[in-house]
């Protein structure tokens, strides 16, 4: 089975004043049809500019220097700026944090869902109306018909945020990137969407690509994970792999550092300083000054370990239980 | 731990929105343009011991930050009283807070928005102590210094502005800032929500040490229900502005006895392998302005009865320093465990 989406290494950098940032650096993996991808990592570890760079949407000072991003084979990064746009939408779609930077708030949800669906295809409006109703269905949203009547302000934070997971569906696209799409929503609401997710991965074999800096969420959402660290994926496995054996110093630190883990009341195995800035990152393992099992030879660059599909950045990585 | 420092007492707080000129024109005419009510809390009494930390958990518009506006003196509340060892927290006239208590501090969410990016962070911890004349002006400068390292930051930082400090660092400070007032009581209003899940782990071991070392009391708000259970002793469960389940954090854990605490407990992904299932509430969250008859609820309550469409259920004890308002514990009929 060829993938879904295949990246390989994919390089973005930004001019900035201190110079060079290397913000994803040499980032590759491949996700299959109908399987999620959970794409974990803090603040600033290059997650979600991997989710703009696949879809080609980094603008100055920001710039894709390398790699390729193969969507049903087709490399996005050799495509002209036409015949990208034309796969927007259509073969690979993107889902954002907050809904409103999809929804045009001053159209009716029908209104900008039919343009959306007239864009890649030639349909009358009623027919694409027609279309955008079972969309609406596909996520969730009961009376789909009044819906699309509202404004995006008439409807809730949850239901904005399915109706903008439904125009990401119109064109049942190979491969949906959503990037903290339930991060801003409440829990009730949240398990809602990740079981509405699951079941769209599920039934329309689309290729999921979850970004996300919660641990909790990835690991009973997705199928492999992989965990990046300024700017690199440093570990890379099936999610049950991942979570539970762990083999990077960086993912199970992040593991242990979770409170649910732990008797209440206990000391929290923490993380010592925190996350480095692109502009100053350490020579060679860029998690080396917070390891507790950093040596010497880490001042060079990991290796990448692989065992069991199960891939790691590093030169001490930790034995499977 | 027995004596309650901190007395709720049926606090009720309401938000009323006037209608714009254009809405009263158009009201005119269709009827509407009449002020918005949002009960944001109807009815909360609630007691903290003294160096107790009590829980305070729900989803959006569920009046959690409101209470803790109202106990710390920010919101002076619609009805109802919230006293600090017998005395009352804020002299209030009319709707509004004349003079506030130093005795409760408040740590807020965003450490980017609750510093003064233009004043030293030594001005910043110095302000408060100096204006209520806690500490005599000579001692200010080493309290600075003392109360930097007690949050694990280096005296020396002082002199820094806070976007000389990271997301982690700069909580820390807001913590330090609301020790420097020598509080009885702590408000923290999602104090590690926004930090990242391994600066998390370090506030967290901070909070607990300065809560031994200290003896501090503190109201923990929060919507992340793994972080408090780790860190609070009792929890109280809100809904739609009302209390809806109170108990001793152990047990509400093992044993959630209202069905909204239980629907939401099985709604959280939990880390571990093999892939999981999303138990799910139904329904949305209703809106404060025109909340549901009866149990608030109600809508979404997959053991919703006749009585829960007319009667707001009070809260009921259940023994064990538990309570829960939910018409099925006080009709003698037991939830079935496990089921939600």
């Amino acid at each position: 089975m060829t993938a879904a989406l295949e990246v390989k290494g994919l390089t973005t950098r930004f001019e900035t004043r201190a110079g060079h940032v290397t913000a994803v650096n040499g980032v590759s993996f491949a996700v299959q049809p109908g399987r999620i991808l959970g794409l974990v990592g803090e603040s600033g570890s290059g997650k979600s500019v991997t989710g703009f760079s696949i879809l080609g949407l980094i603008d100055a000072p920001g710039q894709v220097t390398a790699g390729a991003v193969l969507v049903d084979g087709i490399d996005l990064r050799q495509l002209s700026d036409d015949d990208l746009r034309k796969m927007r939408g259509s073969k690979v779609a993107m889902v954002f944090q907050d809904p409103m930077m999809t929804l045009n708030p001053v159209l009716r949800v029908g209104d900008q869902m039919v343009m959306a669906v007239r864009v890649h295809r030639a349909m009358s409006k009623s027919q694409a109306l027609d279309h955008a109703r079972k969309a609406l269905e596909i996520v969730g949203i009961p009376s789909p018909a009044e819906r699309l009547r509202a404004y995006p302000h008439q409807l809730s934070g949850g239901m904005r945020q399915r109706v903008a997971i439904a125009m990401a569906l119109l064109h049942s696209p190979s491969v949906i990137i959503a990037d903290e799409a339930t991060t801003a929503l409440d829990v009730s609401i949240q398990g809602q969407i990740l079981a509405e997710v699951r079941d769209l991965a599920d039934t329309t074999g689309a290729a999921i690509v979850w970004i996300t800096h919660d641990l909790a969420v990835v690991s009973s959402l997705a199928d492999d994970i992989c965990v990046m660290y300024a700017g690199r994926i440093v570990e890379r496995g099936t999610a049950d792999q991942v979570i539970g054996h762990p083999r990077h110093p960086y993912t199970q630190g992040l593991l242990d550092s979770i409170p649910a883990l732990h008797e209440p009341g206990q000391k929290l195995p923490q993380i010592p300083g925190s996350t480095p800035q692109l502009s100053r990152l350490p020579q060679g393992c860029a998690f080396r000054p917070r390891c507790p099992r950093a040596t010497d030879l880490c001042r060079t660059d990991p290796p990448l370990d692989i065992r069991d599909e199960q891939a790691v950045l590093c030169h001490h990585p930790l034995e499977r239980k | 731990m027995t004596d309650p420092i901190l007395k709720i007492d049926a606090v009720s707080k309401r938000f009323t929105r006037m209608p714009g000129l254009a809405e009263r024109m158009i009201g005119k005419f269709t009827g509407g343009g009449k002020p918005v009510v949002v009960h944001a809390l109807s009815d909360v009494s609630l007691q903290v011991m003294k160096g107790e930390v009590l829980g305070v958990v729900g989803e959006s518009g569920c009046g959690k930050s409101t209470l803790g506006r109202v106990v710390a003196g920010i919101h002076a509340p619609s009805s109802g009283s919230v006293t600090l060892n017998g005395q009352p927290i804020a002299d209030q006239r009319g709707g509004n807070i004349h003079k506030r208590t130093t005795q409760v501090q408040m740590i807020h969410q965003d450490p980017f928005a609750s510093l003064n990016p233009r004043m030293k962070v030594g001005e910043t911890l110095a302000e408060g102590p100096r204006h209520h004349d806690i500490i005599p002006a000579r001692d200010v400068q080493a309290r600075i210094r003392e109360l930097l390292e007690q949050v694990g930051l280096e005296g020396a930082y002082a002199d820094r502005l806070p976007h000389q400090f990271s997301g982690g660092q700069r909580q820390r400070v807001a913590i330090a800032r609301a020790l420097a007032m020598q509080p009885e009581v702590l408000v923290l209003d999602e104090a590690v929500a926004s930090l990242d899940v391994s600066i998390q782990a370090q506030v967290l071991n901070l909070f607990m040490d300065l809560r031994r070392d200290l003896g501090l009391t503190a109201m923990f708000i929060s919507h992340d229900l793994s972080v408090v259970r780790h860190v609070c002793d009792r929890v109280a469960i809100m809904y739609l502005g009302r209390l809806v389940e109170l108990a001793p954090a152990d047990r509400l854990y093992a044993d959630p006895r209202h069905p909204y605490t239980r629907a939401l407990f099985a709604s959280v992904p939990t880390v571990g392998t093999g892939r999981g299932r999303f138990e799910t509430i139904k329904g949305e969250i209703p809106s404060p302005i025109d909340p549901p008859s009866g149990c608030a609820f109600h809508p979404r309550c997959p053991f919703a009865g006749p009585r829960c469409l007319v009667q707001v259920p009070e809260l009921g004890a259940l023994g064990q320093g538990r309570t829960v308002a939910c018409h099925l514990n006080d009709g003698g009929v037991e939830l079935q465990k496990g089921a939600a």
